[in-house]
C-alpha cells in the first residue's frame, strides 16, 4: 500500500489525523477540509492545526455552529465534485445533521442511478472515558451503520488512523470517521487510574510520512490467541488486550476498524478456531453493533461454537458525569465476560 | 420594529438602594462562586467540562430583577450564574459539579445539566441551541395554562448560528408566545470569533425576519439590563409576543477548563475587566449614590465568601452515588 518505502515519524492520533488531511489537501485540490473551531482555531482537539495557515481560507475554513448546514453544504460540494472532510466537534453534535447524513449522504447514490455521489468524510470524536457526561461520550455508530449507504469506520491508533483517512477522502461514499477521543494522545488500557502511555512508546505510533491508505473493510488481528475471539474497536481494543493480559486467558483480539464494510472473514475464521466469541463496545448494548455481530457470528459459526457468544458493552442509560468508571465497560468486565465463556461448556 | 442600540438615549435607571445591595450581591455571589468551581477543578475534584459565567454577570441578575413568580428560565450549559440567580441552592449547584449525591442531578448530570422544578429552572443543556425550542415550548405552555408567566430562553451568539433558532423563533411569533429570546453575546463561541462565524454580527436582529422586535443592550451594566428587559417582558407578557434581547457582553475566563486562549489577547481581556466589569460598575452606582460604604461592600463579600465555602465544603462531603443510582430516572 505504499507509494515507496516508507519513512515514518512518531505521532500521536491528533497528529496523524492532522497529518491525513495535510496529505491529501496537497495531493488532491478538490479537498476541502471545514467545521466548527476549524480554521483559525485549529479545531478543540488541534486535529487541524497549522492547516488553514497553509493552505488558506478557501479550503480550510470556519463554520458558524449549524451541524445541519455544514453536512448538508458537503452534501452538495461533493455532489460536483469536491471532496469535503468536515470536522463535528464531537460525535454527540451529529444529531442535527442526522437527517442529512442518513436521508441525503447514504441515499444520493442509490436514488441518482449512480449519478450522483456524496464523497464526504464526517469525522468525529467519540466514545467517552474523559469525563465529559452525557453529552460528550456517547457512542453513536450503530445510527449510521443502520443506515444503508454509509461506510462506518473507527481507527484504534495513529497508523490507522492515518491510512484510514486518506482512503476515506479517497472514496467515493460517504464515510463517517470516528476518532475514539480516548485514544487521541496515547493508548488507554480502561485503568483511569494509571498514568497515560503516550503514542510515542507504542509500535502503532510510528506513523509513514507521505501518502498511504489502510484500507477500509479490512480488520486487524492485533492479538493472535486459541480460546476465544473478542471482537473490540475504538479503545475498547485495548481494554480487551489488557483483559486479555490479566486474566491469562489466550484471546485473539480483532480490531474491527471498520464497522460496515465489515470483515466477516476474519472474524469467522478465527471463531471457527475458537470456538469462542465476546464482543466489547462502549456504546449502549441494546441495539448496539454488538447485536449485529452477534447475528452473524451465530449465523456463521453456530456449529462451531461451544458457549454462548457474551457481549460486554455499555449500560442502557445515558452515559453520567459521576461514577464514570462503573459505567465504562472495563477491563473487569471485559475479564469477567472470558472467564465466563471458557467455563461455559 | 423597535431597534433601539446601545448608543440611543436610556430613560434613567432609578435603582433604590435596596435593590442595588441585592444586584451586588446576587453578581458578587455568582463571581465567588465561580472563581471557587475554577479553584476545585484545578485541585482535582470537579472533572469533565465546566463553563464559568464570570464576566456576565450582569445579564441574568438584571433579568431577575424582573422575573415574577412563574416565569421559567432555560439556557445552555453555562448555567452556574442562571441557578444562582434562579435562588438555587449553591451546595446543590457545587455538589453536581463535584459529581455527588447531594447534586441537583444526584452527580449525574454534572456541571451543564442541572433542573429545578421549584425555581422554575428548566436547564441546562449541553447541546448548543437545543433549549431555544424547549424555551418556547415553556412559553406555549403558559399561554395554554392561560397565566401571565414568560419564558427566559437565554443562548450565546454562537448558538444563534442554529437552525432550531429560527425554527423557533418563527413558531414563536406566529403563535404570539411569551418568550424572551436572551442571546447572551459575549463575542466568542470557543475559539471562534463572532466575525469570522456570523454574517450578520447584530443579533437583536435575528428575529427580524419574522418580525421579532430586539434591542442591543448593555450587558455590563446591569441597570441596563433591567431596562431593557423591561421592555421585551412587558411586550411578552402582555400578549403581543416574543422579543429578542442582545446582551453585549465578554466571558473573563477560557471557553471551557481547558482552552488554550489562542483566539484572543490578553490586552483584550484585561481591557474589559478594568474598564467594564459588571460588578465594579455596580459598586460605583452604590459609593456614588453614597448607599453603602467600602467597608459595607467588604463585609458584604466576607459573607458571600463564607457561603461560597459552606458550598464548597457540601460539595466535597456529600457523598458519590451509590452506582445504582445509574440506572434510576431513565423511564418511568
Ligand atoms: C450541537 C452542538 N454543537 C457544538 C457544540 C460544541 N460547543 C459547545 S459550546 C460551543 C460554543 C458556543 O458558543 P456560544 O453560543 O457563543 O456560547 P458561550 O460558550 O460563548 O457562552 C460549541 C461549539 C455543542 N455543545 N453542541
Ligand atoms: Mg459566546
Amino acid at each position: 500500500m505504499f507509494d515507496d518505502k516508507p519513512e515514518t515519524t512518531r505521532m500521536n492520533m491528533i497528529q496523524a489525523i492532522r497529518d491525513a488531511q495535510d496529505v491529501m489537501l496537497g495531493k488532491d485540490e478538490n479537498v476541502v477540509v471545514f467545521g466548527e473551531d476549524v480554521g483559525y482555531f485549529g479545531g478543540v482537539f488541534r486535529c487541524t492545526e497549522g492547516l488553514q495557515a497553509k493552505y488558506g481560507k478557501q479550503r480550510v475554513f470556519d463554520a458558524p455552529i449549524s451541524e445541519s448546514g455544514i453536512v448538508g453544504a458537503a452534501i452538495g460540494m461533493g455532489a460536483y465534485g469536491l471532496r469535503p472532510c468536515v470536522e463535528v466537534q464531537f460525535a454527540d453534535y451529529v444529531f442535527p445533521a442526522y437527517d442529512q447524513i442518513s436521508q441525503e449522504a447514504a441515499r444520493l447514490r442509490y436514488r441518482s442511478n449512480g449519478q450522483f455521489t456524496a464523497p464526504l468524510v464526517i469525522r468525529m470524536p467519540t466514545g467517552g472515558g474523559i469525563f465529559g457526561g452525557q453529552t460528550h461520550s456517547q457512542s453513536p455508530e450503530t445510527l449510521f451503520t443502520h443506515v444503508s449507504g454509509l461506510k462506518t469506520v473507527i481507527p484504534s491508533n495513529p497508523y490507522d488512523a492515518k491510512g484510514m483517512l486518506i482512503a476515506s477522502i479517497e472514496d467515493d461514499d460517504p464515510v463517517i470517521f470516528l476518532e475514539p477521543k480516548r485514544l487521541y494522545n496515547g493508548p488507554f488500557d480502561g485503568h483511569h487510574d494509571k498514568p497515560v502511555v503516550p503514542w510515542s512508546k507504542h509500535p502503532k505510533g510510528e506513523v509513514p510520512t507521505g501518502h498511504y491508505t489502510v484500507p477500509l473493510g479490512k480488520a486487524d488481528i492485533v492479538r493472535e490467541g486459541k480460546d476465544v475471539t473478542i471482537l473490540a474497536y475504538g479503545t475498547m481494543v485495548f481494554v480487551a488486550e489488557t483483559a486479555a493480559n490479566e486474566t491469562g486467558i489466550d484471546a485473539e483480539i480483532i480490531d474491527l476498524r471498520s464497522l460496515l464494510p465489515l470483515d466477516i472473514e476474519t472474524i469467522v475464521e478465527s471463531v471457527k478456531k475458537t470456538g469462542r466469541c465476546v464482543i466489547v463496545h462502549e456504546a449502549t448494548i441494546t441495539s448496539g453493533f454488538g447485536g449485529e455481530l452477534s447475528a452473524l457470528v451465530q449465523e456463521e459459526c453456530f456449529y462451531h461454537l461451544e458457549a454462548p457468544i457474551e457481549r460486554v458493552a455499555g449500560w442502557d442509560t445515558p452515559y453520567p458525569h459521576a461514577q464514570e468508571w462503573h459505567y465504562f465497560p472495563g477491563p473487569a468486565r471485559v475479564g469477567e465476560a472470558l472467564k465466563s465463556v471458557m467455563e461455559a461448556v | 420594529m423597535a431597534q433601539a442600540d446601545a448608543s440611543s438615549p436610556k430613560s434613567n435607571y432609578n435603582a433604590t438602594k435596596d435593590e442595588l445591595l441585592k444586584y451586588y450581591k446576587d453578581m458578587l455571589l455568582i463571581r465567588r462562586f465561580e472563581e471557587k468551581a475554577g479553584q476545585l477543578y484545578g485541585m482535582g475534584h470537579i472533572g469533565g467540562f465546566c463553563h464559568l459565567y464570570i464576566g456576565q454577570e450582569a445579564v441574568v441578575v438584571g433579568m431577575e430583577a424582573l422575573k415574577k413568580e412563574g416565569d421559567q428560565v432555560i439556557t445552555g450549559y453555562r448555567d452556574h450564574g442562571h441557578m444562582l440567580a434562579c435562588g438555587m441552592d449553591p451546595k446543590g449547584v457545587m455538589a453536581e459539579l463535584t459529581g455527588r449525591e447531594g447534586g441537583y442531578s444526584k452527580g449525574k448530570g454534572g456541571s451543564m445539566h442541572m433542573f429545578s422544578t421549584e425555581k422554575k429552572f428548566y436547564g441546562g443543556h449541553g447541546i448548543v441551541g437545543a433549549q431555544i425550542p424547549l424555551g418556547t415550548g415553556l412559553a406555549f405552555a403558559n399561554r395554554y395554562n392561560g397565566n401571565d408567566s414568560v419564558s427566559l430562553t437565554y443562548f450565546g451568539d454562537g448558538a444563534a448560528n442554529q437552525g432550531q433558532v429560527f425554527e423557533a423563533m418563527n413558531m414563536a411569533q406566529l403563535w404570539k408566545l411569551p418568550v424572551i429570546f436572551i442571546i447572551e453575546n459575549n463575542q466568542y463561541a470557543m475559539g471562534t470569533s463572532i466575525k469570522r462565524s456570523h454574517a450578520e454580527t447584530h443579533l437583536y436582529r435575528r428575529g427580524a425576519s419574522f418580525g421579532i422586535p430586539g434591542t442591543e443592550v448593555d450587558g455590563m451594566d446591569v441597570l441596563a439590563v433591567r431596562e431593557a428587559g423591561r421592555e421585551a417582558m412587558e411586550h411578552a407578557r402582555t400578549g403581543k409576543g416574543p422579543y429578542v434581547l442582545e446582551m453585549k457582553t465578554y466571558r473573563y475566563r477560557g471557553h471551557s477548563m481547558s482552552d488554550p486562549a489562542k483566539y484572543r489577547t490578553r490586552d483584550e481581556v484585561d481591557d474589559i475587566r478594568t474598564n467594564s466589569d459588571p460588578i465594579k460598575k455596580c459598586e460605583n452606582y452604590i459609593l456614588s449614590g453614597k448607599h453603602a460604604s467600602e467597608d459595607d461592600l467588604k463585609e458584604i463579600d466576607k459573607e458571600i465568601k463564607q457561603v461560597v465555602k459552606e458550598a464548597a465544603d457540601f460539595s466535597l462531603e456529600s457523598p458519590e452515588p451509590d452506582p445504582k443510582e445509574l440506572f434510576t430516572d431513565i423511564l418511568a
